[in-house]
């Protein structure tokens, strides 16, 4: 199991060179937009594009140094930007999140949270089914208190607040 | 003299009855923020700062630096007992700070780290007293090609000293200035890089892009070494702490040198994480004892807590007299001011004294609050860590997408935290630095203001910024910083040449 884990998911040269690409991607569009825009001198100073568009060059001009060093660069290529198993620890933190992210707006953000806690806990804390329920509801019921009630902050409420007619 | 008078009018600002009870909770809240991974200084501040809207500027002000301390003192604590420097700046008290918790002196190591950032503190705050309002009055002469100079002087300094990191640190920065840029721009009314988007017409927040790479960014990375936090055990009493107390003073130049070190590196910015390491490097290389350096030597400890926390603090002295923050955190509280309709600069001091000295006791105040919270609540907070991840974890993502949320009551928000939060670990791992990012994402609007006014008054002319020697100076020291890696790389090839020749 750990032979597998050590094994390197992609070397740091790899996503160097890829962010690096990246990178000159995102300078082309800013250049792009800052051109559509106008980059030029109008008569009462710097068109709208004018900052921007040196902006973008700099991006391109600083990612292209950076892909070329990044060629050469044996050491990177040798080191792992992150091995399977390293990978596989901060997918199983990220994926959940950004499926949490996602229901936020159908379920509020109460309900949400409260069965992201939950799943961690059953899934990773292997805890039983009471001691989840009470530490998830408790969470988003103290969350609830903190900031509807104390803070007067409003957070997105979904169906079961609308059920509940907490809206 | 007229700062102490200032100073005393600024006690009995910040000594409110609701002040201070902002200041224990901010301290107490900050302390908790600096104890858990991915709630960073930074990330900390920016998750709060929504809260304090209702609050009078002056209290929110002072809970949010009260925060900041806070987060500077429980940074240690986590790098001492666990390893795990709870914010990039307390990755050198790991050094020595946990092998000497593995010895058991947990108790010493974390003595010496508050001391010492009390007393790196307390230095820069001393500074920020007298020194302040000596650079306001200097900078009230300054106009718009003096301001863009300062901003100039600052990112060059970014590139400069990035060590090898040049070319990444230009692109963080640009990336930082072009999403900076996105939206609407006021000067002109176009929109810019906003693709159709109309969701983008505000531009990003640097708020969120704070919570993201900063926060989840780290809680990702965190990650990589096991879903678990461990860590060992300490004990605090005052026997320990009168004990750790007697052997300080043994190291004060240490102490004095590392401050010095911070001070600077918060002025001129730098901020703290590059503070502590230079300052322990130099610790290491002045020490009676440097070879023992990274076995648990106290002053290992001494060397980068005082110079992380006289950085810290005087990072806000550039803030509050120029505009320019000297650390992702003062970034933060300067976008602060910025919204609570402040402007942070010169004027500060001549038309919201009330705020400026205000805030500057309650630094006094603060960090005294800070040390005794922190000597007294160790424990505490060390449970709060042998709490399984499994609740941790989850729990603090839910809050970071909660600070994303309040800030413009925004999904979107909460989706870019995410992205950025992808963003932030992977350019961790390929070392692209992320305060310059956020640096130019809080300055760039500034930045670019100043450009074209400055501009403006010229007709075009770039020459108006050597137009007069106060501006000559400051983008003539800009431009020298930035290219003097450049030049001393050739310098030290040309003098091996020569070397080799002589041979």
């Amino acid at each position: 199991m750990s032979d597998q884990d050590d094994r390197p998911a992609a070397s740091s040269r790899t996503l160097d060179l890829a962010v690096a690409t990246l990178i000159f991607l995102l300078g082309a569009l800013v250049i792009y937009d800052s051109w559509r825009i106008g980059a030029r001198w109008a008569e009462d100073g710097p068109q709208s594009g004018y900052f921007p568009f040196y902006i973008g060059l700099l991006i391109c001009g600083s990612s292209i140094a950076t892909f070329i060093r990044g060629l050469s660069d044996a050491k990177a290529a040798a080191r792992p930007f992150v091995t399977l198993g390293q990978l596989r620890m901060v997918l199983s933190m990220l994926v959940p999140t950004v499926i949490y992210a996602g229901l936020i707006r159908y379920l509020g953000l109460y309900v949400a949270s409260t069965l992201f806690i939950g799943l961690f806990m059953i899934w990773l804390g292997k805890y039983g089914w009471l001691k989840t329920a009470l530490v998830s509801v408790g969470v988003s019921v103290v969350s609830y208190m903190l900031f509807e009630v104390w803070f007067r902050v409003p957070l997105p409420k979904g169906p079961l607040e609308t059920l509940l007619h907490l809206n | 003299m007229e700062e102490i008078n200032a100073l005393m009018h600024g006690f009995a600002v910040a000594l409110s009855p609701f002040n201070l009870v902002l200041m224990m909770v901010g301290v107490v809240l900050g302390v908790l923020i600096g104890v858990l991974p991915g709630l960073g200084g930074a990330n900390g501040v920016a998750i709060l700062l929504p809260l304090t809207f209702t609050m009078p500027p002056t209290s929110a002000i002072i809970m949010l630096s009260c925060i900041y301390w806070g987060a500077l003192f429980g940074g240690a604590i986590t790098s001492i007992l666990f390893n795990i420097p709870g914010e990039p700046w307390s990755v050198a008290t790991t050094f020595d700070g946990f092998p000497l918790a593995q010895k058991g002196r947990a108790g010493n190591a974390l003595t010496a780290a508050f001391t010492s950032s009390f007393f790196g503190a307390l230095v820069a705050v001393i500074l920020i007293t007298f020194l302040s309002p000596v650079i306001a009055r200097f900078a009230l002469e300054f106009g718009p090609p003096e301001f863009f100079s300062v901003y100039l002087l600052t990112f060059c300094a970014f590139v400069g000293m990035a060590k090898g990191k040049a070319m990444k640190t230009i692109s963080s920065m640009m990336i930082g200035f072009a999403l900076a840029a996105v939206g609407l721009d006021t000067v002109t009314g176009q929109l810019r890089l906003t693709f159709g988007f109309t969701d983008l017409l505000q531009g990003f927040d640097f708020l969120i892009a704070v919570i993201g790479l900063f926060g989840i960014g780290e809680i990702l990375q965190t990650l990589e070494e096991g879903l678990a936090f461990k860590g060992t055990n300490a004990k605090m009493d005052m026997k320990v702490v009168i004990q750790t107390w007697k052997e300080l003073p043994r190291y004060w130049a240490t102490a004095l040198r590392s401050a010095a070190v911070g001070c600077f590196m918060g002025i001129v910015p730098g901020g703290a994480t590059p503070a502590s390491f230079m300052s322990y490097g130099v610790a290491k290389r002045f020490s009676k004892d440097g070879d023992k350096f990274g076995t648990g030597v106290l002053e290992g400890v001494v060397a980068p807590e005082t110079a992380a926390h006289a950085a810290g603090t005087s990072a806000l002295l550039p803030m509050l007299t120029l505009g320019v923050p000297g650390s992702p955190t003062a970034a933060v509280l300067l976008g602060g001011l910025l919204i609570w309709g402040l402007q942070p600069g010169p004027l500060l001091f001549v038309e919201q004294k009330d705020f400026v000295w205000g805030l500057i006791a309650s630094m006094y105040l603060g960090n005294i609050a800070g040390l005794i919270v922190v000597l007294t609540t160790v424990p505490l907070f060390a449970a709060i860590l042998r709490i399984p991840f499994s609740i941790i974890a989850p729990v603090i993502l839910v809050v970071c997408a909660i600070g994303a949320y309040t800030v413009h009551n925004s999904m979107l928000d909460v989706y870019l935290m995410v992205f950025f939060g992808v963003m932030g670990y992977v350019f961790k791992k390929l070392e692209y630095p992320l305060a310059p990012l956020v640096l130019a994402l809080v300055l760039g609007d500034r930045a670019e203001a100043s450009f074209r006014q400055a501009m403006l008054m010229s007709q075009g002319d770039m020459q108006i910024f050597f137009s007069n020697a106060l501006v000559g100076g400051i983008t003539g020291l800009a431009l020298f910083l930035l290219f003097w890696p450049l030049v001393s790389t050739l310098l030290g090839v040309l003098r091996a040449r020569l070397a080799q020749q002589e041979q």
